[in-house]
């Protein structure tokens, strides 16, 4: 078996309007930072997991995310997925 | 007509629909634990406001795992009563029972306030006691209330008539200002397909007893018993 790192990233569908987005947009406009824009807020998750493969580890994140993770009606999601140095037991 | 009301730890709005179902309108009532899975012996079960297991990830989001909510849908498919009111609307669309998803309000506040809703349809047992089109005042209190859905599925709502408050001006007119947290189509409250599950933010039990001053939320209550008597008789 192997240990790996998630590192999952949930963000609003483009279609969603981001309230909160929107206000930090402004108070860093604020701040004098005219050149931003499109400020969306999204969650950010790490996790780790055992798997036999990365396919496996990958499939399993797909569904982890897809039943509780991230709210297809309003989110899209992605994952990055690094192997652990030390195998677990 | 038996009620089960679902407790979920940081539910909050149990007690007053029990209030509301078991002492004003003197039907059997039994809160449900969030762990039972057995509701055979209920005909209607209300899942209320609050902060379903600290509505953490997003709301609603967790409580629709729980033993009590796969009983639910089971209930629901047996085409039996369901009711969720705020956090209980928010499970519900988590769940799957009911489309879209609600999500932070426009203007980011929580709003605690009493609002005008339109009521769309009145030829369900739950809003029967509703003239179609009246106007009536409900609270509403809610961070993330604002509904949510794609364009397809808004229409497919629209088509089959599944939505039953809109919020609305004191004189029923469905208009953006009236509309305090940015619902798409000024949705707050809507029903599956089949009418028996209803899901809606604002909510009738804080309504219901007249010594709150607005009974306009007992009447969903006693058109789900009307409804459910001329069904069973």
């Amino acid at each position: 078996m192997q240990t790996y790192q998630a590192r999952i990233y949930v963000t609003l569908r483009p279609s969603v309007l981001d309230p909160a987005g929107t206000a930090v947009e402004s108070g860093l406009r604020h701040l004098g930072y005219d050149n931003v824009a499109h400020v969306r807020i999204g969650k950010y998750v790490e996790l780790t997991l055992t798997a036999a493969s990365e396919a496996i580890a990958r499939e399993q994140l797909d569904r982890v995310c897809d039943q509780l993770l991230a709210n297809p009606v309003i989110e899209n999601y992605r994952f990055e997925l690094t192997e652990l140095a030390e195998a677990s037991a | 007509m038996k009620f089960g009301v679902i407790v979920f730890p940081g539910s909050n709005c149990d007690r007053d629909i029990a209030m509301v179902v078991r002492d004003l309108l003197q039907q059997p009532t039994r809160m449900v634990w969030h762990e039972e899975s057995d509701l055979s012996d209920l005909d209607v079960i209300v899942i209320p406001g609050g902060f379903s297991y600290g509505d953490y990830l997003r709301c609603g989001a967790i409580a629709r795992f729980s033993p009590v909510m796969q009983a639910t849908v089971k209930h629901a498919e047996q085409g039996k009563y369901v009711l969720g009111v705020c956090n209980g609307f928010q499970v519900l669309t988590e769940t799957g029972l009911l489309p879209g998803a609600l999500i932070r309000n426009r203007d980011l506040h929580f709003i605690c306030d009493r609002v005008p809703l339109k009521v769309e349809r009145a030829d369900l047992p739950w809003t029967q006691c509703y003239q179609p089109g009246q106007v009536i005042s409900l609270p509403i209190a809610h961070g993330e209330g604002c509904y949510y859905a794609d364009d397809r599925t808004l229409a497919e709502l629209e088509e089959h008539n599944q939505i039953l408050f809109r919020y609305c001006t004191t004189t029923g007119e469905i208009t953006e200002d009236s509309n305090p947290n940015g619902s798409l189509h000024n949705i707050a409250g809507l029903c599956n397909r089949r009418g028996n599950v209803v899901g809606m933010m604002p909510h009738p039990e804080r309504a219901s007893d007249s010594m709150l001053g607005n009974t306009e939320g007992l009447k969903l209550f006693e058109g789900l018993l009307q409804g459910a008597m001329a069904t069973v008789g």
